[in-house]
């Protein structure tokens, strides 16, 4: 069969033997589950043709072909674990370090040694060019604004930056080391109570989490120490501390370290906040504020603010990444192994019970590694893909609202302000968390204009490469983007801007969802994930809440320091 | 087999410029007088009199400073070209290829390398013309994805680490007061705040004690 226009290609089929010389072969290609059985010598290796070739309704699979290279069958190991960022590193360490289980993390990109990261202090290639990036030519995701429309591919990387290798997009982080507020977790209720249903927005399919903020404090506290954060605490217990975030849901602890320096910018925008009655607070980071030794035992060094730090691997350690702050425990463990290179495709399943997964080599070799549980840690876009593609679970349906995979999208609200200051501000130096912020708009007492929820507002020196940062000149200052004119005006404003973020809560909505692209495919010829998503009245009044508050946009402007804003 | 093409341009460009002998070692030109043969990777040698030219329109030497000819950014314009940015190895090109809105990006079929030729194709003879003339013809292209290209790519080899072939002697880093990726600024984060902490820039190869190789390099 031919889908797609795409002309032949190879089949991606999940073999898995069980052992009792019957071979169970799941080609999970369809909408629903789509299965088909074979009878092979046990152990054996051999290239199959499967024969039949459902293709579903909506045209989603790729042809049906030849499978080969040969699947290579490993000896099963009890846990596999898809992703070795942060969310399969964590979990394998709890593993191997608290039970006899043996685990092995399958990681798509490649290794990471810090001692790699120094030579990686350029900004063309790994601030522009993105080199730490996931290789989007080999796989992408698909947009589009709702149902009516055809996605197109991202092509190249805008506002999201996922990362790959060991460590994934923990290694290229920032450290910005946020916990979610107490109403995020109980978000359905906490609106129903506060607000009549008529003010809430058509089609809000906001649930709660079913943990509470309660519930995972003892775990935020736990992951702060190991990471090393800094910041202050603004809530210990229930009691308020000045100086912290006072909005903040209560804190069992300080945080493990102190607050970041501050550079200039911080110390305006602490000046300006303060002159308007906020409450500026240091934004917490997990780029070590001082030498620090975690509870494992592992040691790391103070941020040296080298300006490279989002985007890069942080060439000290100094950032907590995956890398130093989890391998140096798991790498001696003998239950553990992990697999760089490694591209998980199917998860195998049977009878509702996972059996393993099938991955594609350092060679391109197609493997099949036999487990009794399978952890899937490669973020929400890849999960979801990797969940569909290996038929697992009940697709959602935007028009009937059945089924839970691919549900409820959501991204973030972010709007980003612009001021010009009169003094230099040294952005080159600066590190990814290094900043400040207030939280007196996150809750809902002071919004307007029909906004539910709102949202922090920050300012980060995270360091600024010379080619970034040229060009930055106020509106109106030179008609032309290039020339001599346009030279003098990037010259005379060089190194004087400074930004503003508001990051607000971007709700779940009926018609944001996951789904496969029809169309677009990755290496393999396996469908892209596709997100049907936009924003809406509500994200639109969030926007122009934090633009057109005048208080907001003057926090330097207050302080004395900053010229006016731009958007 | 292609005619090997040259660009003849002045000594001082290269400045600090990594190249690589025959045989594969990194040698670091130190900036002199006169003038280089520099072979080329990518452009003809008419091409890259052209994106000379015009590169220099763009950011030009004047009393403010020195400009893309001085950088040598014709330099890191050819060798991104010819690397993996070039080719759109990390671009996803799988068709088809639908026009879409502004935040979708580019959609288009077209590498920086068939842009910048067609591009090219469209200026010949600019390189001899007046500058008058020249900021004429890049104002007429000026909303073009080529001309968008050039200009970003002229910023990015005036001020890029001079790995890359352009910033020759460091010339764009000194001109806007960056000093190089410094390992550390703790001791001067939280100082002489409103201050410009300025430093004669040194190269990330400079830093280390070794050379080091661009992505372009690496990954052809």
């Amino acid at each position: 069969m031919v889908s797609g226009g795409t002309g032949s290609m190879r089949v991606p089929v999940s073999v898995f033997n069980n052992g009792d010389g019957v071979t169970r072969l799941v080609a999970a290609l369809s909408l629903r589950l789509w299965r088909l059985f074979y009878r092979m010598p046990s152990g054996a290796a051999r290239r199959l043709v499967p024969r039949a070739s459902g293709v579903s309704q909506a045209g989603l699979i790729p042809d049906a072909g030849i499978i080969e290279p040969v699947v290579k069958r490993l000896k099963p190991v009890d846990v596999v674990i898809v992703g070795g960022g942060w969310s399969g590193l964590v979990m394998a360490k709890e593993l191997v370090t608290r039970t006899a289980l043996s685990v092995a993390v399958l990681e798509r990109g490649p290794a990471r040694k810090l001692a790699e990261y120094a030579a990686g202090m350029d900004e063309v290639d790994y601030n522009i060019r993105l080199r730490m990036m996931q290789d989007i030519s080999e796989e992408t995701v698909t947009h589009r604004h709702s149902t009516a429309a055809a996605a197109v591919p991202v092509r190249q990387y805008g506002s999201f930056n996922p990362g790959t290798g060991v460590g994934g997009a923990g290694e290229h982080w920032g450290g910005v080391s946020y916990r979610f507020d107490e109403h995020q977790f109980t978000m359905a209720s906490h609106l129903r109570e506060r607000y009549p249903a008529k003010a809430l927005p058509e089609n809000l399919a906001v649930q709660d989490w079913g943990v509470t903020y309660h519930d995972l404090e003892p775990f935020y506290w736990k992951a702060e120490q190991m990471m090393g954060v800094g910041g202050k605490a603004g809530n210990l217990n229930g009691k308020i501390v000045e100086g912290g975030n006072i909005f903040e849901a209560p804190r069992s602890h300080e945080y493990p370290n102190p607050p970041h320096k501050t550079n200039y910018l911080m110390a305006e925008f602490t000046r300006g906040a303060s002159e308007l009655g906020y409450h500026p607070y240091p934004v917490p980071a997990a780029t070590l504020t001082e030498n620090y030794t975690n509870p494992d035992g592992v040691s790391r060094p103070a941020c040296a603010y080298c300006g490279f730090c989002s985007r890069y691997g942080c060439m000290i350690g100094a950032k907590a990444q995956p890398s130093n702050t989890l391998m140096p425990i798991l790498a001696p463990k003998k239950n553990f192994q992990l697999r760089p290179l490694c591209w998980v495709r199917r998860i195998v399943h049977r009878n509702g019970r996972a059996e393993g997964v099938v991955y594609s080599g350092p060679n391109g070799e197609e493997i099949l590694q036999p487990a009794r549980i399978v952890v899937l840690a490669s973020w929400t876009l890849n999960n979801t893909r990797l969940l569909m593609l290996s038929g697992i679970g009940e697709r959602y349906d935007p028009a009937t609202g059945k089924g839970t995979l691919g549900k409820n999208l959501t991204h973030q609200v972010c709007v980003g302000l612009q001021v010009f200051f009169d003094k230099p501000l040294n952005s080159f130096m600066g590190a990814g968390g290094l900043g400040m912020a207030i939280g007196d708009f996150e809750g809902e007492e002071k919004l307007e204009g029909g906004v539910l929820r709102g949202g922090g507002i920050r300012s980060q020196s995270s360091g600024d490469g010379p080619i970034s940062a040229f060009g930055r000149i106020p509106p109106g200052e030179v008609q032309s983007g290039w020339g001599s004119e346009w030279k003098k005006a990037a010259l005379r404003w060089y190194d004087r801007m400074g930004s503003m973020m508001f990051e607000g809560d971007h709700f779940a909505y009926r018609q944001n969802y996951m789904d496969l692209d029809p169309v677009y495919k990755d290496k393999f010829g396996d469908p892209l994930v596709r997100m049907t998503l936009d924003w809406t009245d509500h994200e639109r009044s969030q926007e122009q809440f934090f633009v057109k508050m005048p208080p907001q946009q003057n926090l330097w402007v207050a302080g004395g320091s900053g010229r006016q804003p731009r958007l | 087999m292609k005619r090997r093409e040259f660009l003849t341009i002045p000594a001082r460009s290269l400045g600090g410029s990594l190249l690589y002998t025959l045989a594969g070692d990194p040698v670091i030109l130190q900036g002199q007088d006169g003038t280089v043969r520099v072979p080329l990777r990518f452009f003809t040698e008419a091409e890259a009199l052209i994106v000379a030219a015009a590169s220099e329109r763009i950011l030009p030497r004047d009393e403010a400073g020195p400009g893309a000819s001085d950088a040598g950014v014709v330099l890191y314009i050819d060798r991104q070209l010819a690397g993996p940015y070039g080719r759109d190895r990390r671009r996803y090109i799988k068709p088809p290829f639908m026009a879409s809105f502004p935040e979708h990006g580019y959609q288009g079929k077209e590498s920086p390398r068939e842009i910048y030729r067609a591009g090219l194709a469209q200026l010949a003879g600019f390189a001899s013309l007046s500058n008058a003339e020249q900021d004429a013809k890049l104002r007429a292209i000026e909303k073009s994805l080529f001309f968008q290209l050039l200009r970003t790519h002229t910023v990015e080899g005036f001020l890029c680490d001079p790995m890359h072939g352009g910033n020759a002697g460091l010339i764009g880093w000194q001109l806007v007061g960056y000093p190089g990726p410094l390992m550390s600024h703790r001791d001067e984060i939280d100082k002489n705040l409103g201050q410009p902490w300025r430093r004669q820039p040194k190269s990330l190869s400079d830093i280390l004690g070794r050379p080091v190789k661009g992505w372009e390099e690496v990954d052809l």
